[in-house]
């Protein structure tokens, strides 16, 4: 037989079989870019030479080599040797032997890949994952003492603290983030009277959509709202930066010269939160009134000053006082929260990437669960 | 392999690159022979990395041509822009090795995006291309956060010959190893550029690495290259800059014995 194998006109390598032998000839380019029909022609000869004992492979016709063909050359010689051929080179070019000769050291011991057993590793990530809970409770609770060390240091010494910086970051995180936070707020207190009002108009009852606006919006959904927000803009940005100066090593810059990171970056940035969080809260709980007030005026057919007049009945201070008394504790979880995350990045891009995620995800849980806690507790001292 | 050896494979003619109102670059010219090992010095600012960065694409040119393989650099269209840049390879200083993929994945990256293998083809390829740079198939499904520099170089260059190129461009292979491994970098360098009958264009500070690997040396300074040739040019230059710079104190030590 002197079948030949290989593209028609364009073969790599052919096979004849002269006796009880196989001769196969390469020939071409046995280069990258015809790796891939290089690995068919390499099947193709390995198929041709089963059940015979010598096969000749004559690579004098090679016009260029690279790893690519190296490799498949010695693949196939390892190959036949497999199924019990003996394979030999003849005619290659002496400019190709050092290439042939360290290709052909290569070891291609697979990797030892351990199989798990499927349910150890689904109870593993269980057991990673309640770890890492209890974890985070430990890294959150360390960060806590760390800044109330700070803090306590700074109050012994008040000229170490970093006005400048937490100017700074005040600038950004609260002037910066009034327009947003009035925009959304004031969307949100007109949503909640335009829905009051069309269902409590059936009960005739449209005047006590003010007391609900004014309870809800003071109490709950003013410091809730803005955050939400704080903690998806500002929280975020504090985990990037901070996860940013990790990676470069400027944090440990910082501790080899004796100084504190907690104190030096996080101190001022919880501290900027505390300042602008109720203070955004103050002003989104007057845009969401303002903007019920507008739909109730402009939908709900209310005058204005009989609007502010059944306001005024309808709230107490109290409702004022206990939203703007929540909103420094919020802040200073959304901040701690940004702190530890932002302090645990490892070397990766995509581990700064999901601290960040982390660090939104959980400061907003928190939110809400610790204003779940505050309402039971107001509840208890029956306010 | 040797086809062709002595002919410009990159050939900079009159270029200038230039920042704002500073031309760092400002009418330089270059050859670099087919197979040679060219190492470019100059002092830190000279313009060494900008000038590899133009010469690979990453910043375009104010002036001057910039010819690889006999095509114009600067005004190809995209496509003929892959097909050359499929052509060669570059070792970042600091790897730049994706931090997302591991080992295997990075050096099978370019394999991905250019070509159409059988996954045992990628992965028989993978492991031959990390034993001809010194590491052990081990550190296939290692991340790069794992690994020490030495192998993160080491990956680097693995994945900057995955698809065989021709030129390798090499911003200061050897810097942050210690001498030992710098060495054997050196070493590994100079017999994958005869193995594979590489052409390297090396950008260096390490004195041992001139003397080690590079066939010829040019040295960059004012945006232009003001010698270049052999070590032995080097070490017989009255410049001053060259002088001190190859027979400085640090570079006694490189020179002893060799000269």
């Amino acid at each position: 037989m002197d079948g030949s194998t290989g593209l028609a006109g364009d073969q790599l390598m052919t096979s004849a079989m002269p006796g009880g032998r196989v001769e196969l000839r390469a020939q071409g380019a046995w280069t990258v870019e015809r790796a891939a029909d290089l690995e068919q022609s390499v099947g193709r000869a390995l198929g041709a030479s089963k059940a015979v004992r010598s096969v000749d492979i004559d690579m004098g016709a090679v016009a260029r080599l690279d790893t690519y063909g190296a490799w498949l050359l010695e693949r196939l010689v390892r190959d036949i040797a497999a199924i019990g051929g003996e394979a030999r080179i003849t005619g290659l070019a002496p400019r190709f032997h050092t290439l042939v000769g360290a290709i052909g050291r290569t070891n291609l011991a697979p990797p030892a890949r351990i199989r798990h057993n499927p349910l150890v590793a689904a109870l593993a990530v269980v057991g990673r994952a309640t770890l890492e809970a209890l974890l985070d409770l430990a890294r959150f609770a360390q960060m806590t003492g760390a800044l109330a060390v700070a803090f306590a240091r700074i109050v012994a010494r008040p000229w170490t603290f970093r006005l400048t910086s937490m100017v700074h970051h005040l600038d950004r995180v609260g002037w910066r983030a009034l327009p947003i936070i009035v925009l959304i707020t004031f969307l949100l207190g007109a949503i909640i009277a335009q829905q009051g009002i069309f269902h409590f108009r059936q009960f005739n009852a449209e005047f006590f959509v003010v007391d609900m606006l004014g309870v809800l919006v003071l109490r709950e959904i003013g410091v809730l709202m803005v955050c939400v927000m704080v903690a998806g803009r500002s929280g975020s940005a504090y985990t990037a930066e901070l996860g940013a100066m990790k990676m470069r090593e400027e944090i440990d810059a910082l501790r080899t010269m004796g100084l504190d990171p907690i104190a030096i970056l996080v101190a001022p940035r919880i501290a900027a939160l505390s300042l602008a969080v109720p203070i955004l809260t103050f002003v989104g709980s007057i845009a969401a009134l303002v903007g019920g007030g507008v739909v109730f005026w402009l939908y709900g057919g209310m005058a204005p000053e009989i609007f502010l007049s059944r306001l005024r009945d309808a709230i107490t201070l109290d409702h004022f006082a206990i939203g703007l008394f929540k909103a420094p504790f919020m802040a200073l979880v959304i901040g701690i929260v940004a702190s530890v995350e932002g302090l645990a990045v490892a070397g990766s891009a995509e581990s700064l990437g999901r601290r960040t995620t982390a660090s939104v995800v959980k400061a907003i849980f928190l939110v809400i669960l610790l204003d779940g806690l505050f309402a039971m507790f107001f509840a208890a001292i029956g306010k | 392999m040797s086809e062709g050896a002595g002919e410009a494979i990159i050939h900079v003619r009159d270029l200038t690159v230039g920042f704002g109102a500073v031309d760092v670059i400002d009418g330089l010219s270059l050859d670099v022979r087919r197979g040679e090992v060219l190492g470019l010095v100059g002092g830190s600012g000279a313009g060494k990395s900008v000038l590899m960065r133009t010469i690979i694409g990453l910043l375009r040119q104010r002036r001057g041509k910039i010819e690889v393989f006999g095509c114009d650099v600067g005004g190809m269209r995209a496509g003929e822009r892959r097909a050359i840049e499929r052509r060669w390879g570059v070792l970042f200083q600091h790897g730049a090795l994706f931090s997302a993929l591991s080992v295997r994945q990075n050096v099978q990256f370019p394999m991905r995006e250019y070509l159409n293998l059988s996954r045992r083809l990628r992965d028989e390829i993978a492991i031959a291309k990390l034993e001809m740079v010194g590491l052990d198939a081990d550190v296939c499904e290692k991340f790069p956060a794992q690994l020490s520099g030495g192998m993160i170089k080491r990956v680097a260059l693995a994945r900057a010959l995955a698809l065989d190129p021709e030129i390798v461009f090499l911003d200061e292979p050897t810097s942050g190893l210690d001498p030992i491994g710098a060495a054997d970098f050196d070493e590994l360098i100079r017999t994958l550029s005869r193995t594979l009958g590489l052409t390297v264009y090396m950008v260096t500070h390490d004195l041992d690495s001139l003397h080690a690997v590079c066939d010829r040396i040019a040295v960059l300074a004012a945006g232009q290259v003001i010698e270049d040739g052999p070590i032995s040019t080097m070490l017989a230059s009255d410049h001053p800059w060259i002088r001190s710079y190859f027979h400085g104190r640090r570079s006694r030590a490189a020179n002893n014995g060799r000269i």
